[in-house]
């Protein structure tokens, strides 16, 4: 019988044939923590009496939550992260550089491996293909330690996209699409993965922005084949060597198959306080929002802020909105100058923060006011996400997040293009 | 292995309580400090959560007993949000279902975290639970109920009462047959 991706990945990792509901342990390629979730994992890690990493080469820590640190909490733990890896040898990505998940495709994330970080949103690097998820502190401690882990087999569902986007409609939308379709828990254990005819125009900033959202569907992994585009990706971060093909077989078992045509999506808006809370942008249009936030893991990269500069360049940002911008890496930030888009933004009026997490999870850099509201183009809008449970936060695409912050209210972006 | 047996009552709450409701990023400074962060459990959502386990808890009549309904736990992977349920005194959680992050985590902590239609149980029963057999005696209705089962070596993890007390005993992922 044919296998999924998931079923491929794992059978390979685990030198067995892996079907879904199985156990396996599973070597792991790549592990990290970043500084919410590391200073517990370390601990763990002593705890259980280990000494020593698996593999140093193949261990991370990025300190990309709190960037720079507004606490001295925070700060120690910095510290401890620092003094940790030192010790360890292994690479430690310090403030500024960008969030983890960003880094981890620029630089790390290959077809078949398996990744495992102390992070929700680890399921952004399966955009390459790689069986990336996101864990405790606990098991990734163990995993750092021992350089594999133990995984129940997903069941699949693959989802079948064809046609394209059409004019204002980009990646977050069919996501949120999804989301709404799916629902929060619809997934829940299950692998996401992607196929059909509009992958082949699907860039892998999109491809990110989708994986990235997997987990919200309750998702274990979301799946994208390695390909044409994948191959150019990493040649593009210098290890093409690193590409192989990869697709499911034909013949794989799927639990549920979803299609979707990408000619008939419109732009749309996640509502508070639930991911699955999803409306055409067209239907919540003026709702009043204080502040507009692009950036994050799911929608701070180059081709978000492009978007969001061609809608704004030599246009002005609402006096009742503040408009923040926070690049997903310091590569991405370096471009997006050399490109003139940060100028176009800061004219607009925005705020450019440093690359990292930024105001995504509240505890940091664009905290709510009781009763305001924020559009964002991050994937969580869960009550007290960020950092006030009395505010309200709508989730939508760049592009909708900047003719949003123009007129200072939900607004269709086609409405500027 | 004899079964792992808990009597207490249950506390209810609702469906699609996320990690942010259990314990918010805005308390990520605390993380390195838990008796501090556990103060903070589910205090947005449930404000009247922590002073209900504790004074079940003074009765000495059993333990609180975390009843929700669908996907508790969704969203971030901090472990630090079943650490302080544990924390605040719950013995073990009953769910219809629950994300697979928290889940697993909340098993690496030594949480049991048992998946049952808890529509049947009221706030407030007496419940008798086996753990290891996956059964629920709800003593105030009469009522049984029966929980899915979960793989042999998460069984394993949660006998050994977590992650890390397993790790400690076999040094590595082993075989539970």
């Amino acid at each position: 019988m044919g296998k999924t991706l998931a079923e491929k990945i794992l059978s390979l990792k685990s030198g067995g044939d892996a079907q879904a509901g199985d156990v396996v342990i599973s070597d792991v390629d790549l592990a990290f923590v970043q500084d919410t979730t590391g200073p517990l994992a370390i601990r763990q890690f002593k705890e259980s009496g280990f000494q020593a990493l698996a593999k140093p080469q193949q261990t991370m820590m990025f300190l990309d939550h709190a960037a720079p640190s507004p606490a001295q909490q925070l700060s120690n733990d910095h510290i401890l992260l620092r003094r940790f890896a030192g010790e360890m040898g292994c690479r430690i990505y310090d403030v500024g550089e960008g969030i983890c998940h960003q880094l981890v495709a620029e630089n790390f994330a290959n077809p078949g491996d398996i990744i495992v970080g102390a992070d929700s949103h680890t399921v952004t690097a399966g955009a390459l293909g790689a069986f990336a998820t996101g864990m405790g502190s606990s098991d990734v401690a163990v995993a750092l330690a021992l350089g594999k882990t133990w995984f129940r087999v997903p069941e699949s569902f693959q989802i079948e996209l064809s046609g394209a986007f059409p004019r204002g409609v980009y990646a977050k939308d069919l996501v949120l699409y999804l989301i709404g379709q799916i629902g929060a828990d619809g997934a829940n254990y299950k692998a996401l993965e992607f196929g059909g005819r509009a992958l082949a125009r699907m860039t892998m900033s999109q491809r990110l922005t989708i994986a990235n959202m997997a987990v919200e569907a309750g998702a274990k992994v979301g799946l994208f084949p390695a390909d044409k585009v994948t191959w150019n990706f990493l040649r593009e971060h210098g290890r093409g060597d690193k590409y192989k093909p990869l697709s499911a077989d034909a013949g794989a078992n799927y639990e549920q198959v979803i299609l979707v045509n990408l000619d008939q999506l419109l732009p749309m808006v996640s509502l508070p306080h639930a991911v699955d809370n999803v409306r055409p942008a067209a239907q919540v249009k003026g709702v009043k929002i204080q502040q507009a936030f692009i950036g994050t893991c799911t929608n701070g990269r180059l081709e978000d802020l492009a978007v969001a500069a061609d809608i704004l360049k030599g246009r002005k940002s609402h006096p009742g909105t503040r408009l923040l911008i926070a690049p997903a890496s310091r590569q991405v930030l370096i471009r997006a100058i050399e490109k003139g888009y940060i100028r176009s933004l800061i004219e607009a009026g925005a705020i450019v923060l440093p690359p990292g997490c930024s105001a995504c999870l509240g505890l940091h850099q664009g905290v709510l006011g009781d009763g305001e509201v924020c559009l964002s183009t991050a994937n969580r809008n869960f009550r007290g996400r960020m950092g006030n449970p009395e505010a309200m936060i709508y989730l939508a695409s760049p592009a909708t997040a900047a003719a949003s912050a123009i007129k200072g209210e939900i607004t269709d972006p086609r409405e500027f293009m | 292995m004899s079964d792992l047996m808990l009597k207490g009552r249950a506390i209810k709450l609702g469906d699609n309580i996320s990690t942010d409701d259990i314990i918010p990023g805005r308390f990520a400074h605390l993380r390195s400090n838990l008796p501090e962060l556990a103060k903070h459990v589910l205090e947005d959502g449930a404000p009247d959560f922590a002073s209900k386990v504790k004074a079940l808890s003074a009765t000495g009549e059993g333990k609180a007993i975390l009843v929700v309904g669908k996907n508790l736990g969704l969203g971030s992977s901090r472990e630090h949000a079943p650490v302080v349920v544990k924390m605040s005194g719950v013995a073990a959680i009953l769910a219809k279902s629950a994300a697979r992050i928290f889940f697993r985590n909340a098993i690496n902590q030594g949480l049991p975290v048992l998946l049952c239609d808890t529509d049947k149980i009221g706030d407030g029963d007496e419940l008798e639970i086996n753990v290891t057999g996956g059964k629920i005696a709800d003593l105030t209705s009469g009522i049984t109920l029966s929980c899915g089962k979960m793989p042999a070596i998460m069984s394993a993890i949660l006998g050994e009462g977590g992650l890390i007390p397993y790790i400690q005993k076999y040094k590595d992922f082993v075989a539970t047959g």
